[in-house]
């Protein structure tokens, strides 16, 4: 089986937080409006993103992640950096 | 009424005496398993006793609630113990009273840090736990010093205040979580820390309670019980007094 990729295990975490269908979280989904996070949600799934990506993700760079591709982007480039 | 914690974990801090003490006897006797904080490991220790001797889960832990890192690293080791945490009670509380015009600068952060600070570290080291469970009991144990104030108590009562503004603010931040809290503010209990007043200062004070007699630590640590349960399940932010009609 191939190794899960930073969208697959990213898209787990956000199904798993927030209780949505898979298919709902594309790339374009934006946690708030689409994907129905509230203020508490958004801080959960950064935490869960640091845990599992072992990245540390300040506050002013965490504010700029709206949407799935946000996060996805972020991890890569901060993994490669 | 029935009350029952039956499987609930709570942590209560400031178990090791006096009305903390109490409320950690309390919530076990209805049925929970209680992590037991104290600055004392001694005293943690006797509490935890009494407790597992009473045939109930109960473990000691010697932590300065005002050291942040030690608080966090204690909260982790109770939910691994444990398994979760339900109820926490932020009770541990300290005091240095003197006129503000002789108040060290040290004896304002000591309180402040004790009585406020470790009922944040607590909150905050916890939360997340809670939050993920989508249950839980805040209890925050001010005192009606924090709603009228005292003359030598400056530091005291700021951070006894102070726990209510917290309390307000947690309520609201984790309603949506389904994580109540509240706040009782016991006038005057006798424990150790009014066991220190003189017959003067114990008489001028009986003259400001209506039912001029001093409570005991089993009255706050009743409210405590029914506060933790699901039988308080509507109530939240919301600072409960009892003070023998002190303050009303």
């Amino acid at each position: 089986m191939a190794e899960k990729t930073i969208e697959d295990k990213t898209r787990e975490i956000i199904v798993e937080q927030l209780g949505v269908n898979p298919e709902q979280v594309t790339p374009n989904a934006r946690f708030i409006e689409d994907l129905g996070a509230d203020s508490l949600d958004t801080v959960e799934l950064v935490m869960a993103f640091e845990e599992e990506f072992g990245v540390e993700v300040p506050d002013e760079e965490a504010e700029k992640l709206l949407t799935v591709g946000d996060v996805v982007r972020y991890v890569e480039e901060k993994q490669t950096s | 009424m029935n009350i029952s914690l039956e499987g609930k974990v709570a942590v209560v801090t400031g178990a090791g005496r006096g009305i903390g003490q109490s409320i950690a006897l309390a919530l076990a006797q209805a049925g929970a398993g209680i992590a037991c904080v104290s600055l004392t490991e001694k005293n943690a220790k006797e509490t935890a006793e009494r407790i597992t001797a009473a045939g109930r889960k109960a473990k000691a832990y010697a932590v300065d609630v005002a050291d942040g890192g030690a608080v966090e690293t204690t909260a982790l080791q109770i939910v691994a113990d444990f398994g979760k945490v339900d109820i926490l009670v932020n009770n541990a509380g300290t005091n240095k009273d003197g006129l503000i015009m002789r108040m060290p600068d040290g004896d304002w952060d000591a309180v402040l840090n004790v009585n406020l600070k470790g009922a944040f570290f607590w909150t905050k080291a916890l939360c997340r736990h809670l939050i993920k469970q989508r249950s839980g009991k805040i209890i925050n144990i001010s005192s009606v010093i924090g709603l009228i104030g005292n003359a030598g108590q400056a530091n005291y009562a700021a951070s006894k205040a102070g726990l209510i503004g917290f309390t307000k603010s947690i309520a609201r931040e984790f309603a949506s979580r389904n994580i109540h809290c509240n706040a009782i503010a016991p006038g005057f209990i006798e424990t150790d820390m009014t066991g220190s007043l003189n017959d003067e200062q114990k008489a001028a004070i009986l003259k400001q309670v209506p039912l001029a007699r001093f409570g005991k630590p089993e009255n706050v640590s009743d409210l405590a019980v029914f506060l933790a349960s699901s039988r308080a399940d509507y109530i939240t932010g919301q600072v409960l007094t009892v003070d023998g009609g002190m303050v009303m």
